[in-house]
């Protein structure tokens, strides 16, 4: 140790550090202060021992409590699940057409359903439902397959022309461009056109009747109305899937289009598909 | 190391002291030195005591009132109901959306506070502060429990003892029952009292209960009992601010040294030499008395809260000497200056009291009084008047309140939805409010937007233009509402209609202004 060095002006004892002849004086940390910094460093042992701290290779170390963040987000979800499980086996257990006479199984239903479907069917339908030209509009009246609460679970479960499923829904237009000539299609088209207002060349739709009446009649049905049992919509009503005016509708004729929608049974299972069907029945289209 | 400057012989040389020097360094933090009040008796002490009596009473007793508001609101004449959202104020319920009555309330609590202040200085901190009224009730208990002034000044310099443990645990103890008694008081506020203080008691209560009544019992123990002057000197904000809602003609605890000063302990002996004598005889009875700590006689400070027990005090010496009270006084700023300045001749000489008095003792006509005319002045009656403006709002705006509400949403995503009729339809969330503890009937209707019809889902009644609904007591209830337009009526773009709420058993109404969407191009 080397001796003692007291700074003369201050009296008090310099550490023997010196810059340009300015000397540092020793002016310790209070007791309380250093204890609490020896504190912090046992602390730091101590918490690197219990928990997850040291990282190695493929994983780190794991820490004397058994400590996971991983584990307690599984936790947190298996008690989550636990606690839908008293509804959502209930739900399992239902005729779809018997949830709504439950009100805490319709409102956890429609909360569910809700959810599931801003997952999985807002990208076709619209996030309000209200989905576009190809993709049905799910609020209104009007239903390719039926809008009762039993044909909306199968459409979910089964789909729209989803090879996939032998029960989905299937229904399939000719392509009338190679059937018919171009001016019997303009005809047809302005015939449908009249069945849900006035059409705009009546000598054209008058033309056009003989045509559908052989051509179209047999699943549109005779007065245009459609069949929800070979999905074949509604020629008679406001509502248009690919376009309601004349042009949009010759178009339809000569080269139909149609849409497919995935069969959701296997990939979402029994009860979220109830739950999605009472979510869309209550919409307020639902019949 | 050499020192070039030590080597030059003409420097010059100064007479000064280190401000920081090491013998004249003193901790930073020095320990408080603790107080002891004296009991004071006067008029002031008695009005404490009264101002005492209210508040605490009315504190502590509030909760327990009760109020029969019928079978579907509760009857507790206060309750501030968090968990239903609801404030009930004897004949007065608060919505959340009507919690402006509230804030209307703290805005007049604020400028009542300008106004006292400006008026009557800091009577607010010298009597009806809670730090106040509680540390005189822990005082109360103190002086019963270790005796007056002396014996407490004795038991508290004495060594620990039998006797000086008891005393201090049953002083902590009293203490502490009086500080969870005052957090038991709070939660009653909040929940129905006789129900909330079984279920307390037998610890059946939430523990947000426990926890406001540990944290209330410790600060009211530690303000009160432990901290006392501490915090109105150190933590709180208002002294600070209040000095700035003093002027000149505000009432402030006042020694008035022109009569008092030169003072003297021996008054007789320095006549009879022919000195000057004033009439304080600096007995120190203002200063014992002094929950604060401070000397009056040193003017005005931040730390006085206008308590007036050394008013009581120095009164009754004054009484004793045969001399007019007084000498420490709730006197004006401008009323002291005007007594001064005659006192000292202008400012020209020292304090002389004889400049101020007849031969006889009594009071030059000269020397100025409080008149309680300066309360009234510009500051005072704006203050008052905008308080009052306030009140008279509040007051308006509760007796023309509506008791029964409708808020609409419209449903934005889909704006519209067409129907396979080509009929246009909108959808809306529609909120009625039943403001009174009381189940209604409510009847909603539109008004305008021809041929409209609407459904609402769950109720069983087919589609129209009027529905009764019943809503629960003091409720709101939430429809899901459709309406509908037929294709031949509807209008491209909005559309404004009404929906009306009413209640037809009391023709309340209220109206909203909604809009019915369609499309542009129809």
């Amino acid at each position: 140790m080397s001796e003692k060095q007291i700074d003369e002006i201050s009296g008090v004892e310099t550490t023997g550090h010196e810059w340009d002849g300015i000397k540092e004086l020793n002016t310790p940390m209070p007791r309380w202060w250093v204890w609490t910094f020896y504190a912090t460093i046992v602390w730091a042992v101590g918490y690197m021992i219990a928990y997850p701290a040291i990282p190695l290779i493929n994983s780190a170390t794991t820490g004397l409590l058994g400590y996971s963040s991983r584990a307690n987000v599984d936790r947190d979800i298996a008690a989550a699940k636990a606690d839908q499980s008293q509804y959502l086996d209930r739900i399992a257990q239902m005729p779809v057409e018997e949830i709504s006479g439950h009100p805490d199984l319709l409102q956890f239903a429609v909360a569910g359903g809700s959810a599931a479907f801003k997952v999985n069917c807002v990208q076709c339908h619209g996030s309000g439902a209200q989905g576009s030209p190809g993709y049905p509009n799910l609020n209104d009246d009007g239903w390719l397959w039926g809008g009762d609460i039993n044909a909306i679970y199968d459409t979910i479960a089964h789909g729209v022309r989803w090879e996939a499923d032998d029960d989905s829904r299937f229904s399939d237009m000719p392509v009338y461009a190679d059937l018919l000539e171009p001016g019997e299609i303009r005809q047809v088209a302005a015939y449908v056109y009249g069945l849900s207002g006035t059409p705009s060349d009546p000598a054209l739709a008058e033309a056009g009747a003989t045509i559908y009446a052989e051509q179209c009649a047999a699943c549109h049905s005779d007065d245009g109305t459609g069949d929800v049992e070979f999905g074949a919509p509604n020629l008679a009503d406001a509502i248009w899937l690919y376009g309601g005016t004349e042009d949009e509708i010759a178009q339809q004729v000569a080269n139909p289009q149609h849409g497919v929608m995935p069969g959701w049974a296997d990939r979402l299972g029994d009860p979220v598909i109830k739950q999605l069907a009472v979510f869309v029945h209550s919409l307020g289209g639902g019949q | 190391m050499t020192d070039t400057r030590s080597q030059s012989t003409n420097v010059e040389q100064f007479d000064a002291e280190a401000v920081n020097a090491a013998w004249a360094r003193k901790p930073l933090y020095e320990a408080r030195k603790k107080i002891f009040p004296k009991r004071a008796s006067g008029q002031f002490r008695r009005f404490k005591w009264l101002i005492m009596l209210v508040t605490l009473g009315i504190y502590y007793l509030t909760p327990w009132l009760r109020w029969d508001r019928g079978p579907f609101a509760p009857d507790q004449a206060v309750l501030v109901d968090i968990a239903n959202r609801r404030f009930y104020f004897f004949f007065i319920e608060i919505w959340p959306q009507e919690f402006f009555f509230v804030a209307g309330l703290l805005v007049m609590a604020g400028l009542g506070l300008f106004l006292v202040t400006t008026a009557v200085g800091r009577a607010w901190c010298g009597y009806t502060c809670p730090q106040t009224v509680w540390v005189d009730l822990f005082l109360v208990v103190e002086r019963a429990i270790e005796g007056e002034r002396n014996q407490r000044m004795k038991l508290d310099a004495a060594p620990w003892s039998f006797n000086k443990v008891a005393k201090r645990v049953s002083k902590h103890a009293i203490w502490l029952m009086i500080a969870v008694a005052t957090g038991g008081a709070w939660i009653f506020y909040f929940a129905d009292a006789p129900t909330l203080l079984v279920n307390f008691v037998t610890g059946n209560s939430q523990p947000i209960a426990y926890i406001t009544v540990a944290i209330l019992t410790a600060t009211t123990y530690v303000f009160g009992g432990l901290l006392r002057e501490q915090v109105c000197t150190y933590m709180c904000p208002w002294p600070r601010i209040q000095a700035a809602m003093l002027d000149e003609n505000s009432l402030v605890v006042t020694y008035n040294d022109w009569r008092g000063e030169p003072r003297s302990r021996h008054a007789k002996k320095a006549k009879a030499e022919g000195k000057v004598v004033g009439d304080c005889v600096d007995c120190n009875a203002c200063v014992v008395v002094c929950p604060m700590g401070i000397d009056i006689r040193d003017g005005q400070q931040l730390e006085c809260i206008t308590c007036a027990l050394c008013i009581d005090a120095c009164d009754a010496v004054m009484d004793k000497l045969n001399k007019p009270r007084g000498l420490i006084a709730y006197a004006t700023l401008s009323e002291y200056a005007d007594n001064m300045s005659l006192a000292t001749a202008g400012g020209t000489e020292p304090i002389n009291p004889s400049l101020v008095r007849n031969a006889d003792g009594s009071f030059l006509d000269k020397v100025q009084h409080f008149n309680w005319k300066i309360l009234l002045r510009f500051r005072t009656v704006l203050y008052f008047s905008i308080w009052a403006l306030v009140g008279i709002g509040l007051l308006v705006a509760l007796g023309a309140r509506d008791r029964l509400g409708v808020n609409v949403l419209h449903d934005r995503n889909p704006q519209y939805v067409t129907l396979s009729d080509g009929s246009i339809r909108n959808g809306y969330t529609v909120k009625l409010l039943n403001m009174i503890a009381k189940p209604r009937v409510i009847s909603v209707s539109i008004e305008g937007l021809p041929g409209a019809t609407m459904a609402i889902t769950g109720i069983d009644q087919p589609e129209g233009r009027s529905f009764a609904i019943p809503v629960e007591p003091d409720r709101l209830r939430n429809l899901k509402v459709y309406i509908k337009q037929p294709p031949e009526l509807v209008e491209p773009g909005k559309t404004a209609f009404k929906i009306i709420a009413e209640d037809k058993n009391s023709n309340e109404k209220d109206v909203y202004n909604a809009t019915f969407d369609a499309p542009e191009d129809k």
